[in-house]
């Protein structure tokens, strides 16, 4: 099992799987502000169809191309949502489960159009659904890290503009920001990194990993910096934990085992995380209620 | 009966269970907790199947709702401890789901239960696994389950009819004339369940989220009365589930995929044309306002 | 006769403590304006009252009874904002909802559970509108359907929040004129109101709080400069003025 660490692939793939995590867990981070956690989700699904089609349209399965699909495809279900909500009285959670339940199930159409044709799991589309880090190639990769180099690298030199942005949206208009801008570069690089990583994670679980190390973050920090730092950090830490577990075993996909690394990430958070976690927060109450207790004793 | 008319059948009750407790579900605003829901319950079934070694109806039930309340419980629990709504959502469902396709992976391997089945369903090889009842005849296991669920989802949705409506619409008024808002909350959740365990098998975690949430938005459009829209919804739902049968035989493609698909349709025809609240009346009449 | 008595009632909302050693009886016959600045806790008192949010200490007592004994004697109007009035339904089966406690379980309502709706729909003057989809309702017609709603629910003791917010002046006389009838009739009612400029106008009894109750009486009595200011700190000074 040692030898992947020694193989320059599977450093390489580790190192994608670290570098997406990153990525991941600071748009997450974002996405949380933005109250869009689950956006995230709709639009991993939606990004199948996006896959399939472009696999159709060029033959062979060249990542490049296929991530542009899944951006586009991605794109539209963003729109189709925000233009169900604007148009109707249908509400943002029914407009997100009708598109990430239709585009998939029509993603899924395309998909054993395209498996009956190509004979079977020839074409590896499966490891789209639940992600397989070990079935990427160097050309991959490179893609994935030039991706994820440039999202990080947008939300760092940004800083302080994505905070302002996510803290109060007026007061950044009022300082002559474009808040259409933001929000277009924001959408593009939730996009972006959910393209890149589906297929080391998959389109289902794509999400958790945006998801789970934001909310870990939360539990230690009170800071937006300190949250954006430790939330990478924890992304990054799944990915790679994620994958070498998933290495272990014949045929075991990585997506959920990243997801699972970054639950236990989440959990140990939640335990014992500063300020908020259970542990403090018990220990708050009990003194609270004593205090309460101590308040009314002294007047009765 | 015939192969086609079993799977016509079988198709037509998941699009008629969804598409009533789909109705709730969009009011409720708790489309992605079905979402969440529909996942985790695999992990149900798979611990159902590891502990029984068996994949019977009644075991993949009790998992199932065992599984849906877990959720339910666990998404309020770090919701009331300060995590947002949907990012809880979203922790708790990738979690378990992960869990369950981990546990499938490594343990149960591809002998009965498989990931590709369980997220796609497999309604093609429905009609061979029946049961024997007496009367009726044999009858595809599949399709027994769900006349039980959809039977057992409307007599609860008709005996609390009035109680589903103004817990849906005001919940602190609700509680206030002393009805168990909380505990209603958690049954409606095990119907959820229910419903989408029994739907697993014919089209699967994700087509399932269709099924539920989209037959009853098109309804939602077509209708201002609750009673109506019930009916619209499954309605919608049946003529999704046969459409999409029937265009999966036309391109020789996945059965539950199709479906989904035309539940998409269906919205769409009814976002564009429905005479109240689609884009076309607002073209046709765009000034007529309330007074 | 008192209807109501809160003993040392407190309630926390996640780590901050909005309400402490609040402590008040409420006479039968009254018409109480519950006045304090924002955060002050006056919608989360009536939450903690009725149970709908969870209290740290403290006991509420109706008609010398709990809660659960005399829910049907008590009639609650949440604030407008709280429900979604995209919901599918009509102005007359929101009103009938009030009396959805008293059908009980398993029943439906009947014809003539129908006919005290219209009844009530047709005091607050919404007679017409029936059955208009509450969507299409404007902001006072929506209120006045909640003031129907509590109405037919026949109770003794009402508790409403924030009734007049955002609704017009015509409906804002017949939503008072209607709290003046039912406390004419021995009724008791408990309204969060905002608008310090109408306290003396509406109610003749004012509970003025601000976590705290820091002063609770007869409107000409308590409804003094001074007391309104230690109520709103300095924030009062420019609303005096206005």
């Amino acid at each position: 099992m040692l030898d992947m660490f020694f193989s320059p692939n599977a450093q390489w793939v580790l190192f994608s799987a670290l570098t997406l995590g990153v990525a991941a867990g600071m748009v997450g981070c974002l996405a949380y502000w933005k109250r869009q956690s689950l956006m995230s989700d709709a639009l991993s699904h939606a990004a199948l169809p996006g896959v399939i089609v472009a696999f159709m349209i060029i033959g062979t399965k060249h990542l490049p191309l296929m991530i542009l699909g899944a951006a586009v495809s991605a794109l539209i279900g963003a729109w189709l949502i925000q233009w169900i909500q604007s148009n109707s009285r249908v509400k943002e959670d029914t407009a997100m489960g009708i598109i990430l339940s239709v585009f998939f199930g029509f993603g899924i159409m395309m998909l054993t159009v395209v498996s009956r044709s190509a004979g079977g799991n020839q074409s590896g589309l499966d490891s789209f659904i639940f992600g397989q880090a070990a079935s990427m190639v160097r050309t991959d990769v490179y893609t994935m890290l030039a991706v994820a180099i440039i999202i990080i690298f947008t939300i760092v030199i940004g800083f302080k503009e994505w905070k302002l942005f996510l803290f109060d949206v007026n007061f950044a208009k009022g300082l002559g920001m474009s808040s259409r801008l933001m929000s277009t570069i924001y959408l593009l690089m939730l996009v972006l990194v959910i393209v890149i990583g589906i297929q080391a994670v998959g389109v289902i679980l794509m999400a958790a990993l945006l998801i789970i190390p934001a909310v870990s973050a939360y539990y230690w920090t009170h800071s937006f910096k300190a949250m954006l730092v430790l939330s990478a950090l924890f992304g990054g830490v799944s990915g790679v934990a994620g994958t070498v577990i998933s290495t272990m075993g014949n045929g075991w996909p990585t997506g959920p085992f990243i997801v699972l690394s970054a639950s236990v990430l989440f959990l140990a958070s939640f335990l014992v995380g500063a300020r908020k976690g259970m542990l403090v927060k018990a220990i708050q109450f009990k003194i609270q209620q004593r205090q309460h207790a101590l308040e009314g004793g002294r007047q009765s | 009966m015939t192969y086609t008319a079993w799977i016509l059948l079988t198709a037509s009750l998941v699009g008629l269970s969804c598409g009533i407790i789909g109705v709730f579900l969009i009011l409720r605003r708790m489309a992605m907790m079905a979402d969440a829901i529909s996942h985790t319950v695999l992990l149900g079934i798979v611990t159902a199947y590891l502990i029984t070694r068996e994949l019977s109806g009644v075991h993949m039930l009790v998992g199932a709702i065992i599984a849906g309340l877990l959720t339910a419980v666990l998404v309020q629990w770090f919701h009331s401890r300060g995590v947002q709504q949907d990012a809880s959502i979203g922790v708790v469902f990738t979690t378990l789901f992960a869990i369950g396709v981990i546990l499938i992976a490594t343990q149960v391997g591809n002998v009965h239960l498989d990931v590709q089945h369980a997220l796609m369903g497999e309604i093609t090889f429905l009609p061979w696994n029946t049961i024997h009842l007496p009367v009726i005849g044999d009858i595809p296991k599949a399709t027994l389950m769900l006349i039980v669920v959809f039977l057992v989802v409307l007599a609860f949705i008709i005996a609390f009819y009035k109680e589903w409506k103004i817990t849906t619409f005001d919940a602190g008024l609700a509680a206030s004339l002393g009805i168990p808002v909380v505990l209603m909350h958690y049954v409606f959740m095990t119907l959820v369940s229910i419903t989408t365990v029994a739907s697993f098998d014919a089209v699967g975690a994700i087509m399932v989220v269709a099924m539920l949430i989209t037959p009853a938005a098109a309804a939602y459009l077509w209708t201002d009365r609750l009673s109506v829209m019930l009916v619209l919804s499954g309605a919608f739902g049946v003529i999704s589930a046969i459409g999409g049968y029937y265009l999966a035989v036309w391109i020789d493609t996945s059965i539950s995929g199709s479906m989904a698909f035309s539940t998409g349709i269906l919205f769409l025809v009814s976002f564009i044309f429905s005479p109240n609240h689609g884009l076309m009346s607002r073209v046709v009449k765009p000034y007529t306002t309330t007074e | 006769m008192s209807v109501l008595a809160v003993r040392d009632l407190s309630a926390s909302y996640h780590k901050n403590k909005v309400l402490y050693d609040v402590d008040f009886e409420i006479n039968q016959g009254s018409l109480t304006g519950i006045v304090g600045p924002n955060g002050a806790g006056k919608s989360t008192l009536l939450k903690v009252m009725l149970d709908l949010h969870p209290k740290l200490s403290g006991s509420v007592v109706f008609f010398g009874k709990n809660l659960s004994q005399t829910k049907t004697r008590i009639g609650y109007v949440p604030q407008r904002g709280s429900v979604d009035w995209d919901f599918p339904t009509n102005a007359l089966d929101v009103v009938l909802m009030g009396l959805y406690g008293k059908i009980g379980w398993f029943k439906w309502p009947s014809k003539k559970d129908k006919a005290l709706a219209m009844a009530s729909l047709e005091k607050m003057g919404m007679a017409d509108y029936a059955n208009r989809q509450i969507s299409q309702l404007s902001g006072g017609q929506q209120q006045r359907v909640f003031l129907a709603r509590a109405l037919v629910q026949d109770a003794d003791l009402y508790f409403m929040d924030e009734p007049l917010v955002g609704v017009d002046a015509a409906t804002e006389s017949a939503i008072m004129e209607t709290l003046k009838q039912l406390k004419e009739n021995g009724k008791t009612v408990m309204v969060v109101h905002h608008d310090l400029l109408t306290v003396e106008e509406y109610f003749d009894h004012v509970m003025l709080l601000n976590k705290t109750i820091v002063k609770h009486g007869r409107t000409d009595e308590t409804f003094t400069k001074e007391n309104v200011q230690a109520t709103y700190g300095g924030a009062l000074r420019w609303m005096k003025e206005a």
